[in-house]
């Protein structure tokens, strides 16, 4: 298990040596507060790119209510964080995870009607629980309403969210690799030849629904904390829609493709800041293109993998999952 | 006891009673064959032993048990498996990947030990990876391993949905049709092949196949069906000589 070892320690390396080289860049000032924002906000994206990208991608079920989760997740640690007196990184990390537990719950309550429906009606499910989920926080009080949340403490930094958003993408990337993650892309495979081999779609299509709600919450968590006022009007279906963008722009069932695609699509609203009401529409045109040019992602089939760039070795095959467009 | 027994199994949809009074029983590692002509009842009766459709009338005994209402990945750990009339492979996943998956109900390591790559996480996929390469040997498909599933050549799909679903561990295995599509040289060497994982895995088989000659060949005993109800059940020479065998298969 040489080859298992290498990979570990370029990875470790290339994490550590990338965060240590943005710590310094900050520091020393050639990373101004408005760009450490960008960063961020990409990491949020990431989080939430991968975790739909489950549903979605690995899963097969296109949903369009993942901004509802990432509200419960980011209002919820929010309020937790307000009430309760700790030092400011453990403070963090048990409200986002609270906020990842009650979405998670959501999800899981979710899963039902993912049973039942498939397809355009789940599609349209899901977009319906997103909005009732931003329904219920503008009329309750402890939210804040239609007011928004604010004072929210200032606790998401550079550091929290660089390491949140690694170790996600390494869970996902180890359960996608793991039996329970083949399970999951059988499902989107052909769901009758999949109970044929005897695994349970109901048990795995809630695990996953379960699973993406509950990261989603962790980015809503790291995103309350980070823009310190929340507004009902953030977490609407066009978010949802963005989110789904960025998984479709990166190839569904590819997480690198993912990561790419969510640091892609923070940056282009920033280079784009005069059209702020352009975004949607822009969009549009990339999603067409991307339809009619690549329409399996950016990347296609191909997972980006550091260690074969730099150890220059043909990726083992085995159980890298591919897929190239959701096929119903 | 028998290993598997139906008793006046039958359903029917809406109006239309397309399985009734089924009857049948099968013993540990026999090879049975089910024939009837096209629209008798045969895929519907597979659909029935592994829970993809709820039985209307009657019930079936896995080991003396009634396996009815239990569902599809259910009936898959007491032990049938099956191959589809149409193949449903992974289409988009890799040969090894496909019979992979089908070893999921038998490993055990938890979420946390595949997420966290713990011990249990390499001890379990190396053993799969081992036992799946295996089975690819036996079908003579393991230089096909990573090749994406749906890129097969067809009769390579066939074997294929075999070797899947015999990494499922069944007691009774269900093929639906396997030679369809296959030249009579492939169609021989599969029925060799499903003679052999028949005494190696020490399974029984229950066969459908079109093909009368074929079926006589390898079978030890034949249920012949049609709309839906056995007409005959027997040696293949009784069937050969069976009156209402020879009425269905010609009457039509
Ligand atoms: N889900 C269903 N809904 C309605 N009718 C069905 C359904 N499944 C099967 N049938 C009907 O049941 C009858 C038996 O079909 P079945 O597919 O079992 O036949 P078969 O013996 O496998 O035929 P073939 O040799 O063509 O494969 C047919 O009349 C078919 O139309
Ligand atoms: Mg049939």
């Amino acid at each position: 298990m040489n080859s298992r070892w290498k990979a570990n320690t370029i990875n470790t390396t290339s994490i550590i040596l990338i965060y240590v080289i943005l710590v310094l860049l900050i520091r020393m000032g050639f990373i101004n507060s408005y760009y450490e924002g960008i960063l961020i906000e990409m990491g949020i994206n990431i989080i939430l790119a991968v975790s739909l990208n489950l549903a979605t991608g690995y899963l097969g079920q296109l949903t369009l209510g993942h901004a509802g989760f990432m509200a419960i997740g980011a209002y919820a640690a929010a309020i937790f964080s307000s009430r309760v007196n700790m030092p400011d990184l453990p403070l963090l990390l048990i409200s986002i995870i609270i906020g990842g537990l009650l979405a998670a719950l959501l999800g899981f309550l979710m899963a039902i009607p993912v049973f039942r429906l498939r397809g355009d009606y789940l599609a349209i499910i899901t977009l319906g629980f997103g909005e009732i989920i931003r329904v219920i926080i503008l009329n309750l009080k402890i939210t804040g309403g239609g007011k928004g949340l604010s004072g929210i403490l200032p606790l998401t930094s550079f550091s929290s969210v660089y390491f949140v958003t690694i170790i996600t993408i390494a869970i996902f990337y180890t359960l996608i690799n793991s039996r329970h993650g083949r399970a999951i892309i059988s499902i989107r495979e052909d769901e009758i030849a999949s109970e044929a081999v005897g695994i349970s779609t109901k048990y795995y299509k809630t695990f996953a629904f379960t699973i993406a709600a509950f990261f989603a919450g962790i980015a809503g968590g790291l995103f309350a904390h980070h823009t310190l006022v929340l507004d009902p009007k953030d977490f609407g279906f066009i978010r949802s829609i963005e989110i789904l963008i960025i998984v479709v722009l990166g190839g569904m069932g590819n997480l690198t493709g993912s990561i790419l695609a969510a640091i892609i699509i923070t940056i282009l609203p920033r280079m784009l800041m005069g059209f702020a009401d352009w975004n949607m529409i822009i969009y549009s045109i990339l999603l067409i293109a991307m339809m009619l040019f690549k329409p399996g992602g950016l990347l296609g089939k191909r997972e980006f993998s550091l260690y074969k760039l730099l150890a220059g070795r043909k990726k083992s095959h085995g159980n890298a999952p591919v897929k190239n467009e959701g096929s119903e | 006891m028998a290993l598997l027994e139906t008793k006046d199994l039958g359903i029917a949809f809406g109006g239309l009673r397309a399985v009734g009074n089924f009857n049948m029983k099968i013993n540990e590692n026999e090879l049975i064959g089910l024939i009837g002509p096209n629209g008798a009842g045969k895929t519907t009766v597979f659909n029935l032993l592994t829970g993809v459709y709820l039985p209307t009338e009657g019930a079936i005994y896995l080991n003396g048990e009634n396996i009815v209402g239990k569902k599809p990945f259910e009936i898959v750990e007491k032990g049938i498996t099956r191959t589809f009339q149409n193949i449903r492979l992974f289409k988009d996943l890799s040969v090894l990947d496909n019979v992979k998956i089908a070893f999921h109900h038998k490993m055990k390591y938890s979420t946390a030990a595949g997420i966290f790559r713990l011990k249990a996480y390499w001890k379990e996929e190396k053993e799969i990876e081992e036992k799946a390469m295996e089975l690819l040997k036996l079908f003579d498909m393991q230089d096909s391993a990573y090749t994406t599933a749906k890129n097969l050549p067809y009769g390579q799909q066939r074997k294929l949905e075999i070797a899947r679903a015999l990494a499922a561990d069944p007691k009774l295995l269900l093929l639906d049709e396997p030679a369809a599509g296959m030249n009579p040289q492939e169609t021989k060497e599969l029925m060799d092949t499903i003679h052999f994982i028949r005494d190696k895995f020490k399974i029984a088989i229950l066969l459908i196949e079109h093909d009368m000659g074929l079926v006589m060949g390898i079978c030890e005993r034949i249920v012949v069906i049609d709309y839906g109800m056995t007409i005959a059940t027997g040696t293949p020479e009784e069937i050969k000589q069976n009156k209402k065998v020879i009425g269905a298969y010609l009457g039509e």
